[in-house]
């Protein structure tokens, strides 16, 4: 089977892109995905908050999902459901010049539009499997990764103790409660206040339980602002900074947690231990970005993001495989998810058209590479490339510390160029800066663009 | 009243079932935890060890050897992971050769083939990631990996297709001698047997003492592990274990079987016989010890930490304590049941099966059964037997762990088939369902959701192992 365009994941970014690519031209495309409904973690998100900035509006999780659903219905653009995408590879080229030369004697008119086109592109091996097709491969002209994230576990926490039932993940406990409509725990702590966490300490209080405290290892919150304050000092439920989980006890069933508060380096102090009864713990710890399928392809990835690395057109290190949402970079607000997702769509469709724009198709023009320093943990993209950027280009990139009356700064080939000052950075929440095609095009030989904090 | 009685499913009890299960006799196995492979079994190495460690002349050289050499034929009889992957014994300081001397003659005197000792050069070669502090090594080819769980599983299925009867959640709490053998009380009744076969791990001593007048004791002995991601798993391709040092008692980094890098254990004696806890110095301790052995450790990937119990046996020889209990005639003790024990499996049951047939001659069955099949793994599988899977069984095609590419037709396999999975730790043991780096984040809810559909409960009755350990409240 051969496509245009595949995309892996019909979660909120997949199907953003998938609607930018068909609005921009893209006839033949599908969505792989592998659980029995698109709209993908926003299903079991069924807190509002979703949707203030694209749609103005507060939204529930699978509200916002049906937004994208229904548009995607409405274009008649083809998914496949419980899809599993079990390999993706590059065809190599000598497979791909015999391959040309069979097409041209099976489907010579499709082969000579290609080589008018002038295009040369790689094709992609996306192998696929489900109930009713079984085992099979596409060959994509392109590709969009929109595979998401998975929750850091107790394991790569290394919390020591028992392994009894009664620990999971914020989300594991929130796909129980919202999903199956069953509760994982009645006494619980929550280890990590990342937005997951938050939201679970509310729900889980809804629904009954007595969710003792949250115990965040860092000096700061790692969720939301709003998060902290509407789910857990509304409900009265205490947020410990610098304290960690330091011991499970239980040997079936969780039956208390060790706390401890931490020095500056994260060591739990001796003598600062205090038991918490219990009978569940949740994790959440820190999101990861599921680049298994990315990795055997052999995409370039940045390790502060555990992400592809991506230039203006969020495209990969490799030609025609595009990347946006939480495989990307782990996003606070899904709002900025289906930005994201929409110029992802948008580029590949530029890309399938011959060119990342079609301006500038002739010339492939430099990449400049964008420095995340000084307080910058990354940014995404990490380089652009001036013909080929739209008037302007968002620069997303989250801090790693929490800063006060700071500014962020961005500077070409070290001359600052503009200062933007802040309240409050945090590593919680996502920043962004937008470069101006002009701006960029009037500074005479630009060889590197910075982005840095500077502190008062 | 049964012919046999063996307490305890572990791998040594499920091997000496296995055995008997050949002979025109009745087997019952009795075993507390809900699921076989459940104490010191499911948490060890996973080596398949070449047999230079243990003392010339003790039982645990000799079925160390034989054990080890039974294991690949075994492996493709019973369908379990095993792999003959090599190991190394580093030495790091030039005065320490004469130790790497001694386990080389050590292991020529228990049989061990094609044993050697290689230089720096060769050993860089062989493992580019080794320490570059590591002077020689003792290198035994014959060295290998097993999967701890599926040759334990595989030796249960195969015995109880054969006839040997399992009894789970089957807590034995009293033994009285009887004129025609022995009473065994438990807490799911009374079970009459005309012979029994203690292999209880770190409960082993309890049930000797119950019956014999010379008393045996077992320390249970801890020994954490950290495993790490399967991206880091040919970190090294041999199990490298260390000389004894002035650091102490090394511990070992190795590939697993299934491809992940495994670095431990400790050694601690404890008081509690369940007390598989982690520690954070137990953890920081073996890590720095792995350290050691490799260049840039990759700590950074460690996806799950565990602990197990090894059931050390105090006796004057370090040796295993197999066979009758003289003032108990019926009673066969397997005790002390420490490192080499998995290794030792295939040969240890049959060396006890052949002193249970002395008390109780029986006839060789004809109807033996001696291969069992696996379930098919569809992440190990070729692209044309994943087409074949499918075809079959359509549930081959949905994949339920996504880490591990385990899908719904494995898990429904592993629950339907004899002593099939009835908690979470089962289906993992038998399929790798949750063994990934996300631990079972996203499949655990589908995995309670099949087994309570094939078990015909609610989720709520589904545990992670034994009753108590329910995942949902209500």
């Amino acid at each position: 089977m051969k496509k245009e365009l595949v995309i892996i994941g019909g979660g909120p970014a997949g199907l953003a892109a998938a609607i930018a690519a068909r609005e921009n031209g893209v006839e033949d495309l599908v969505i792989i995905e592998r659980d029995g409904r698109l709209g993908g973690i926003l299903n079991q998100c069924i807190h509002n908050g979703f949707g203030l900035h694209t749609f103005k509006e507060e939204l529930t999780g699978p509200e916002y999902a049906a937004r994208y659903i229904d548009k995607v219905l409405e274009l008649g653009i083809p998914y496949k459901l419980n899809t599993m995408v079990v390999d993706l590879t590059q065809m190599s080229d000598q497979a791909q010049q015999a391959g040309a030369d069979s097409v041209v004697s099976e489907e010579g008119v499709k082969a000579v539009d290609n080589a008018a086109s002038g295009v040369h592109d790689v094709c992609k091996l996306v192998t696929v499997m489900n109930r009713e097709e079984g085992l099979y491969t596409i060959e994509a002209r392109a590709v969009i990764l929109a595979m998401g994230c998975r929750e850091r576990s107790r394991g790569a926490l290394n919390i020591p103790g028992y392994r009894p039932a009664g620990i999971y993940s914020a989300g594991t406990a929130q796909r129980y409660v919202n999903m199956e409509g069953r509760m994982p725990g009645r006494e619980v702590v929550i280890l990590g206040s990342g937005d997951i966490g938050l939201i679970m300490a509310r729900r889980m209080t809804l629904e009954g339980a007595k969710v003792k405290l949250v115990a965040e290892l860092m000096p700061y919150s790692g969720g939301l602002k709003r998060n902290i304050v509407q789910c857990l000092d509304d409900f009265g439920i205490p947020l410990k900074l610098e304290h960690t989980v330091v011991d499970i006890k239980g040997k079936k069933r969780v039956e208390a947690v060790v706390i401890a508060r931490v020095d500056e380096h994260s060591r739990p102090i001796p003598g600062t231990e205090e038991e918490i009864k219990c009978d569940t713990l949740l994790l959440s710890c820190g999101l990861i970005p599921e680049n298994e399928l990315s990795e055997t392809l052999g995409v370039e990835m940045n390790p502060a993001t555990k992400g592809p690395k991506v230039n203006e057109s969020l495209e990969t290190d490799k030609e025609g495989v595009f990347a946006c949402g939480n495989v990307l970079h782990v996003h606070d607000l899904v709002d900025y998810v289906s930005e994201e997702a929409l110029q992802a769509g948008k580029c590949a469709a530029a890309y399938l058209q011959g060119g990342h724009s079609a301006e500038t198709a002739e010339k492939p023009g430099k990449q400049i590479p964008i420095r995340a320093v000084n307080g910058v943990r990354y940014t995404v993209p990490a380089s652009l490339n001036i013909d080929r950027m739209e008037a302007s280009q968002v620069v997303r990139f989250r801090v790693g510390n929490v800063y006060r009356d700071a500014a962020v700064e961005v500077s070409f080939n070290g001359k600052t160029v503009s200062s933007r000052k802040k309240k409050v950075l945090a590593p919680g929440e996502m920043e962004q800066i937008i470069l101006k095609k002009q701006d960029l095009q009037q500074f005479e030989g630009l060889e590197e663009i910075t982005v840095s904090i500077r502190q008062a | 009243m049964t012919d046999i009685i063996v307490i305890g499913a572990g791998v040594t009890g499920c091997a000496v079932a296995r055995e008997l299960a050949r002979y025109d006799l009745s087997v019952t196995v009795l075993e507390r935890a809900s699921d076989v492979c459940e104490g010191t079994s499911k948490a060890n190495s996973g080596i398949a060890h070449a047999g230079f460690d243990a003392v010339p002349g003790t039982l645990k050289a000799k079925l160390n050897v034989a054990g080890s050499e039974m294991m690949e034929d075994l492996s493709k009889e019973l369908d379990f992971p095993f792999k003959r992957n090599g190991s190394l014994v580093l030495c790091f300081d030039e005065g320490d050769r004469h130790k790497l001397q001694r386990l080389l003659e050590q292991g020529l005197q228990n049989g061990v083939k094609g044993l050697r000792i290689i230089e720096r050069e060769e050993l860089k070669e062989l493992e580019p990631n080794i320490s570059n502090d590591a002077v020689a090594a003792l290198f035994a080819p014959t060295g290998g990996i097993v999967c701890p769980f599926g040759l334990t599983i595989a030796l249960a299925e195969n015995a109880a297709v054969n006839g040997v009867m399992f009894r789970l959640n089957t807590k034995v709490q009293e033994i009285q001698k009887i004129p025609e053998g022995y009473r065994v009380i438990t807490n799911q009744g009374t079970f009459d047997s005309r012979a029994v076969v203690n292999a209880a791990g770190v409960y082993v001593d309890r049930f000797h003492n119950m019956v014999s007048g010379q008393k045996i004791k077992i320390i249970p002995r801890k020994g954490e592990y950290c495993l790490m991601d399967k991206k880091v798993g040919s970190w090294v391709t041999r199990t490298i274990f260390q000389l004894p040092a002035k650091y102490g008692k090394g511990v070992l980094v190795t590939p697993t079987v299934h491809g992940n890098l495994l670095a431990g254990p400790t050694a601690v004696d404890i008081e509690d016989y369940e007390g598989v806890n982690t520690t954070g110095e137990g953890m920081a301790d073996l890590m720095r010890r792995a350290a050691l052995s490799v260049e840039g450790l990759p700590a950074g990937q460690v996806i799950t930490s565990f602990a197990g119990l090894r059931a050390h046996g105090v006796t004057e020889k370090e040796d295993f304590i197999l066979g009758p209990v003289e003032d108990a005639p019926g009673f066969f003790d397997a005790a002390g049941i420490e490192s080499p024990g998995l290794t030792c499996a295939p040969a240890l049951g049959k060396y006890m099966a052949e002193m249970v047939l002395k008390y109780l001659p029986a006839e060789e069955k004809k109807t033996f059964i001696a291969t069992r099949k696996g379930i098919p793994s569809m992440a190990l599988a070729d692209p044309e037997e994943r087409q074949r899977l499918i075809k079959e069984n359509p549930l081959y095609a949905d994949v339920v762990c996504r880490c591990e590419m385990v899908t719904e037709g494995e898990i429904v396999d592993a629950i339907r088939r004899p002593l099939g999975a009835t908690t979470l730790d089962g289906v993992k043991r038998r399929t790798r369902a949750g063994m990934g780096r996300c631990q079972a984040g996203f499949c655990s809810p589908r995995t309670v959701e099949i087994l309570a559909r094939e078990l015909g409960c609610d989720m709520a009755e589904i545990g992670k192992n034994d009753e108590g350990s329910e995942f949902l409240t209500e």
